[in-house]
């Protein structure tokens, strides 16, 4: 054994505060598994694939179904919008802008992400909610409301707003992290590219996004985890829906997605069993956000060690 | 038209686009600041700042934000800076980026599941009532990580020249680490920390089952307290007039609070981070 001195005391302690991360996960992990233990328990798999939320004493049913589904569908819509708006800002940044923009620009598309989700619900919910209604969603519930995911009476609360919402706070993420992508990207390629007479766009499209995509699918995955993570927003904007009427049929009807279930919902359970209803959805939520964030790490770290001009083999 | 016009043509268009992405997303940003400001400006008096809500104030808000933000910074800001200490100083070994992966993962934890992990912990097991301590736990849980990764970054900027001369006069290294190293990075440092206690300051969703709200004055560490996050909520979903009027004042005072040090940091850091 190692004698005990100053700088062994020291890295020893440094060590155990810093398993403090380990701590959190565990701690995290623990209390939802056994906060949730309840409803598992009383309707094991169907918790997962029931669309019922009734807390009524004797009929309680409870099932988490539509509020991942409302997750999906509003992060799609995100993803949908957000991507090809961040990967424009990305591009202009590191490829177009002139010098004395680029930083001013940077710094106004990272202050969105400094904005805090409940000023974005605020905004959304007295301004941007009717900007959405009379432009978009009453024209085209007037021309297509035939269609299926366009029928319902648009109301400016719904799964469309949402999305729409969680598109502008996924951007800075995805747009700070595809512009650290598409600047690692060597300039001997671009160079290459050009001196057979390619033009920017097509320096851009062929090899560029090409030789950083695994990068920009990580910073992608971001963005996603982010959006099903989100909560303050979401939930003033997607009208609270419970149930089955929950489960996302048309963009323009209300909706529920897992974090804006617990938001609104949590503090008004009544049983232990519904509580613990709401730890159940919200264990779900962390699997979710676990797998999304492992696939990201996974695809943000290989790409950035070819950062710093070496570049792997 | 021929190719190369054609070609040229596509650049322009695509050149258009990618400006038009920028102005597409900036919109919001403006439009926010806009309404925040022209919405909650007449609100501001020293009145609206300092009374309880009965007398048509958020100052339980703003004191409860303030004091979450000190107890956070209390119980975050010593484990976050050690961890990333160690990272830096100690950390080139599997049990390093074994924790630098959980950090980075806990970094993107849905803040709501913090706030029911607070709950299950603080509020139903230690103290047994909705308590600050429980909104701080939570907002620690999102502060750590943070800072465990800035002060790292920070750290391994301090070239190895320094360590090396301080280490060659026969310091030890802990010594080392603390009053040289340390010191040396303190300007990352407090630039990190600062725009993570600006995105806690903003964090809503983990208090809504933590802290609860109140419309009194601090009244102790096992009541409930309130925020200016949770202000603003509460008082958007109200059909008085008065009190959305209300939180749009609170949300000018968030938004000063936030953008201020954002930009605060901004200002200070320039040229120094400059890669």
């Amino acid at each position: 054994m190692k004698k005990l001195t100053g700088d062994n005391l020291f890295r020893i302690l440094a060590a155990s505060i810093a398993a403090s991360a380990v701590f959190i996960l565990i701690v995290t992990a623990y209390t939802l598994t056994t906060g949730s233990s309840l409803v598992l328990q009383r309707f094991g798999t169907n918790f997962l694939f029931g669309s019922n939320w009734n807390p009524v004493e004797g009929r309680e049913a409870f099932g988490a179904l539509p509020y991942v589904l409302g997750t999906l569908v509003t992060s799609g819509i995100a993803l949908l919008i957000g991507v090809p708006l961040s990967l424009g800002i990305a591009i202009f940044l590191v490829e177009m802008a002139p010098k004395f923009l680029r930083v001013p620009i940077g710094y106004l598309v990272e202050l969105l992400a400094a904005v805090p989700s409940v000023i974005y619900g605020l905004w959304g919910l007295f301004v941007f909610r009717y900007w959405i209604l009379d432009y978009v969603e009453i024209p085209l519930s007037n021309y297509l409301g035939w269609i299926p995911i366009f029928s319902g009476t648009p109301f400016g609360l719904d799964i469309f707003t949402a999305g729409i919402i969680l598109a502008i706070m996924i951007i800075p993420t995805v747009a700070s992290i595809s512009k650290e992508v598409i600047g690692a990207v060597p300039n001997s390629i671009r160079e290459g590219a050009y001196s057979i007479g390619a033009t920017k766009w097509e320096v851009i499209r062929h090899w560029v996004l090409s030789y950083g995509r695994s990068g920009i699918f990580g910073a992608v995955i971001l963005g996603l985890g982010r959006a099903v993570g989100e909560t303050m927003a979401v939930s003033m904007l997607i009208g609270n829906a419970t149930g089955p009427a929950a489960i996302p049929t048309s963009l323009f009807r209300p909706s529920q997605t897992m974090a804006s279930l617990i938001a609104n919902g949590f503090l008004e359970a009544t049983g232990p069993l519904e509580k613990s209803a709401y730890f159940g959805v919200g264990l779900i939520l962390l699997l979710v956000s676990l797998l999304i964030n492992a696939a990201a790490q996974v695809m943000v770290t290989r790409v950035l060690k070819v950062k710093g001009g070496a570049v792997e083999q | 038209m021929t190719n190369y016009s054609l070609r040229k043509f596509k650049n322009q268009l695509f050149f258009i686009l990618c400006a038009a992405c920028v102005i597409i997303a900036i919109i919001p940003l403006l439009s926010i600041l806009y309404e925040v400001v022209s919405r909650g400006a007449p609100q501001l008096s020293i009145n609206f700042l300092t009374q309880k809500d009965a007398d048509g104030g958020i100052g339980p808000a703003i004191q409860g934000t303030l004091i979450l933000i000190g107890l956070t910074s209390i119980i975050g800001i010593p484990v976050g800076v050690l961890s990333g200490v160690y990272l830096a100083e100690f950390g080139n070994n599997k049990y390093a980026a074994s924790i630098r992966t959980v950090n980075d993962v806990l970094t993107e934890f849905p803040s709501i599941v913090v706030g029911i992990t607070a709950f299950g912990v603080v509020v139903l097991g230690i103290i047994g009532s909705y308590s600050p301590l429980a909104g701080a736990v939570a907002l620690s849980f999102i502060l750590i990580p943070v800072v465990a990764r800035t002060t790292e970054e920070s750290l391994k900027l301090v070239p190895n020249s320094v360590r090396e001369a301080s280490l060659a006069l026969g310091v030890h290294k802990w010594r080392t680490t603390l009053s040289v190293v340390l010191p040396a990075a303190k300007g990352g440092l407090v630039t990190g920390t600062l725009l993570a206690i600006a995105r806690i300051a903003g964090e809503t969703a983990p208090l809504i089952m933590t802290i609860l709200g109140n419309s009194y004055f601090f009244q102790g560490f096992s009541s409930p307290m309130d925020a200016l996050p949770l202000r603003i909520w509460r008082d958007s979903l109200q059909p008085y007039a008065n009190l959305q009027a209300q939180g749009w004042g609170a949300a000018l005072v968030l938004i000063l609070i936030v953008l201020s040090l954002n930009i605060a940091v901004r200002v200070a850091s320039r040229g120094r981070l400059r890669r």
